[in-house]
């Protein structure tokens, strides 16, 4: 079992994504996030699709979401050089005495303040998805009220 | 011009060169029905269900090579054509099927009569299209004909709320041809594969083709014999390739897996080269994955290129059409030394590529099936129900021409031959024979009607076991003898059945008086004797006729290979 970043370009219309979801279901395949929207061409939507699983399987997986009618391109980025990140929404738990170390770890993390109030804060944050886990690790112990991800977006590197 | 969506419908059909749909009608659908009604280019077969209705297509598609249409309600009508189109999926087999849907407005309120037929059939269809405006009408159903039909073909469905079925659209025009962004089917196999495939054709020892639907679905038999006779290769055919390579010649070797012939499979699991054609390694096929084929490089044409190394690592892939590929690789092919491997060959197929034992006190199933490919010389379209009948009509007919045995082979459907039978023999205009079990008969047996009123020539050969044989084999083979809900005779007097043998309940129904009442002409035979008689007259007959065969009713499926085996492990007659 590794862990694969899909990424594909489907027709932007009802459907489509139902059918790419299924190909993982069928297998007993979890999505572990999914990100979607649309790219330059509004008729184009954008999907990066995470996933664990056996390489072979994957592969195969693959292949069969490059058969669908709606999508357009599809690539595995398994072992290869990306930029990706995600977004990160929480809401943190302060006290009098905590706030000034969250706003400090905030601050370390390049983070933002979405909105705050007297007990708890809202943090904004994009980056890879390993910082974002680091920022979680650090910021648990105050209490988190709530958190959700974005789930990873991933293009290739920039080439000459 | 202008035209509503139901007669755009009907318009798009014509079009397509569609003259022959099956179908039935609902609430939602009555639009596209009265748009049909007295259109003269198009018939319309009222089947009596509509699982009917998706077999039918699918029996005309493959015995025509055209694409096949059904159409029903909503709801209901729209669930019963699941399994229909689930067959002709796992067969690779291209059919429209026109859903009817409730009004947009209403979509997804669990409106009366309503079902997702765009989530239902989603893992069953090629692609899928539910239609939202009027404007997107036309080109949805020529981009529908155009998937079904091209590339890996399947059923493709296209849901019509009744709103968009009423509107009218003010320009109508069938569009000439349509481009999908993102369908592209590769038919041209690349040179350089091909190059490599013949260098390691010609410098094996052990040789073998393998093939199967691809070839039928491209036309490639004459392609496929050229390669054999040229190479001097011996040939194995899929269920679902039978015919697309002649069954008398003497470099065939019958069926492999499963249910197939020693020959094929002893060769295929001892060969250095498997040159495999529009072929898709099913487990029936296969046996056991980890030990298929242990010594061989494998070669696999396919139009799919998903369809390489799915279930076996392949070393020469070749993407494409089948029939473009042979023609290619026929023009450099060189042949090896294979004389020695030939020779194995030939001792492996003996005399006979299947037997059985003789009776004169039974009818043997396949003795029947025997019967029918003498009588109709080869020539017949054979229908198969799912089962034991199904095998002995693909053991014991020789199959000498493409798209003549019409099978549900993947997802092996009962019920599925007679109605397939019944769109085969309208679309050819000649009659058909479904080789049939006395269970699977009795799952589309409504459609006895349709076939009596249209006077469709289906000869229905029920090979009567009294069983659900190749059910009941299995639990004879691996559970002891245990007939668990197998016996089609057993009724609420019967305990534990302990002797089978010695059973003389009656069966219902009686088929005979059955066909009487649909008007069709039915002759029963119990004896050896009476079994060329009875096959005589029903053939005879113009149009169509039901002919019962009693026969011995624990005879078993042989040669076997037990699933899970690999194709070495071969069980046979005790
Ligand atoms: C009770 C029962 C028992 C069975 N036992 C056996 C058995 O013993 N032996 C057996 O063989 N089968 C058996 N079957 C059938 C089996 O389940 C499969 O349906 C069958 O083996 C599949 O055949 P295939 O590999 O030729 O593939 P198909 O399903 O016919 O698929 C066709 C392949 O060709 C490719 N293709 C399509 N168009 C083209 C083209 N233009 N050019 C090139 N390639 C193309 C497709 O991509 C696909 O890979 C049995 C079925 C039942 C119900
Ligand atoms: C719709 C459906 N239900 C169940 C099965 C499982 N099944 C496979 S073969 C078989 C028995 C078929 O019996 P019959 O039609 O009498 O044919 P026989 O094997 O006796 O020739 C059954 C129940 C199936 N293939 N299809």
């Amino acid at each position: 079992m590794s862990l694969h970043t899909i990424s594909l370009f489907v027709e932007n219309h009802s459907g489509a994504l139902s059918r790419i979801a299924g190909l993982f279901s069928s297998r007993g395949y979890n999505i572990s996030s999914i990100a979607c929207g649309i790219t330059e061409n509004p008729t184009i939507s954008h999907l990066t699709i995470v996933v664990s699983g056996d390489a072979n399987i994957l592969e195969q997986v693959v292949k069969q979401l490059n058969r669908l009618i709606d999508v357009i391109k599809v690539k595995d980025f398994h072992n290869e050089p990306v930029i990706d990140r995600e977004l990160m929404l929480t809401n943190i738990h302060t006290t009098k005495g905590s706030r000034q170390e969250i706003l400090t770890l905030i601050n370390t993390f390049n983070g933002k303040i979405a909105s705050a109030s007297s007990s708890s804060i809202i943090v904004e944050m994009s980056g890879t998805s390993s910082t974002i886990d680091n920022f979680i690790t650090l910021v648990r112990p105050y209490g988190i009220k709530e958190l959700i991800r974005s789930g990873k977006i991933a293009m290739a590197e920039a080439k000459n | 011009m202008k035209m509503t969506g139901a007669q755009i419908v009907v318009d798009a059909l014509i079009q397509e060169k569609v003259d022959l749909i099956f179908g039935y009608p609902g609430g939602v659908v009555i639009p596209i029905f009265d748009a049909l009604y007295g259109a003269k280019k198009v018939k319309v077969i009222l089947t009596r269900h509509e699982q009917a209705a998706a077999h039918a297509a699918d029996g005309y598609a493959r015995a025509t090579g055209k694409v096949g249409v059904c159409l029903s309600t909503s709801g209901p009508g729209a669930t019963n054509l699941v399994t229909g189109i689930a067959a002709a999926y796992l067969d690779s087999i291209p059919v429209v099927a026109i859903t009817g849907q409730v009004s947009t407005p209403i979509l997804g309120t669990d409106a009366f009569q309503e079902a997702d037929m765009v989530g239902i059939s989603r893992p069953i269809t090629k692609h899928n299209f539910l239609v939202k405006t009027i404007k997107e009408l036309p080109c949805t159903i020529k981009k529908a004909f155009y998937i079904a039909g091209t590339g890996r073909p399947g059923p493709v469905l296209i849901d019509i709320p009744m709103d968009i079925s009423k509107a009218t659209l003010a320009h109508y025009e069938y569009p000439k041809e349509v481009i999908i962004r993102s369908y592209k089917p590769n038919i041209v196999g690349h040179p350089q594969q091909i190059k490599r495939a013949a260098s390691l054709i010609k410098g094996a020892k052990r040789p073998v083709i393998f093939a199967g639907g691809g070839i039928i679905i491209s036309g490639a038999h004459n392609e496929l014999l050229e390669l054999a006779e040229k190479t001097n290769i011996p040939v194995t055919t899929t269920l679902m390739g039978l015919g697309g390579f002649p069954g008398t010649h003497r470099l065939f070797l019958g069926m492999p897996g499963m249910h197939g012939t020693k020959a094929a499979n002893y060769t295929l699991h001892n060969s250095d080269l498997i040159i495999s054609i529009g072929v898709r390694f099913d487990d029936r096929v296969t046996g056991d994955v980890n030990n298929f084929a242990p010594y061989a490089k494998i070669i696999h044409m396919d139009i799919d290129p998903a369809a390489i190394s799915k279930i076996i690592k392949v070393d020469i892939p070749v993407v494409g059409d089948a029939k473009n590929i042979l023609t290619q690789l026929n023009k450099i092919i060189e042949p090896g030394d294979y004389a020695a491997w030939n020779r194995q060959v030939s001792k492996w197929k003996g005399r006979a590529l299947f037997s059985y034992p003789k009776s004169k006190e039974e009818i043997k199933p396949q003795a029947v099936v025997e019967a029918i490919y003498k009588e109709t010389k080869g020539e017949a379209v054979i229908a198969t129900e799912v089962g034991q009948n199904q095998m002995w009509a693909a053991h014991y007919y020789r199959y000498t021409k493409p798209r003549t045995l019409l099978s549900s082979g993947g997802l092996g459907a009962m019920g599925y031959g007679m109605p397939a039978a019944m769109g085969a023999a309208l679309g050819l205009n000649k009659p058909v024979i479904d080789i049939a079990g006395d269970g699977s008969i009795q799952m589309n047996i409504q459609e006895l009607a349709t076939i009596s009123l249209n006077n469709i020539p289906v000869k229905v050969v029920i090979l009567n076991n009294g069983y659900l044989g190749m059910v009941r084999q299995w639990q004879e083979l691996f559970y002891n003898k245990r007939y668990s809900s197998t016996c089609l005779m057993e009724d609420n007097t019967c305990g534990e059945c302990k002797e089978p043998e010695k059973c003389r309940k009656k069966y219902v129904p009686d088929f005979i008086a059955l066909a009487k009442s649909y008007n069709i002409p039915a002759f029963r035979a119990e004896k050896p004797s009476e079994m060329l008689p009875v096959l005589r007259k029903g053939l005879k007959i113009e149009g169509p006729a039901i002919m019962e065969f009693i026969v011995s009713r624990e005879e078993n499926v042989f040669p076997m290979v037990p699933a899970g085996k690999s194709l070495d492990q071969i069980m046979e007659e005790k």
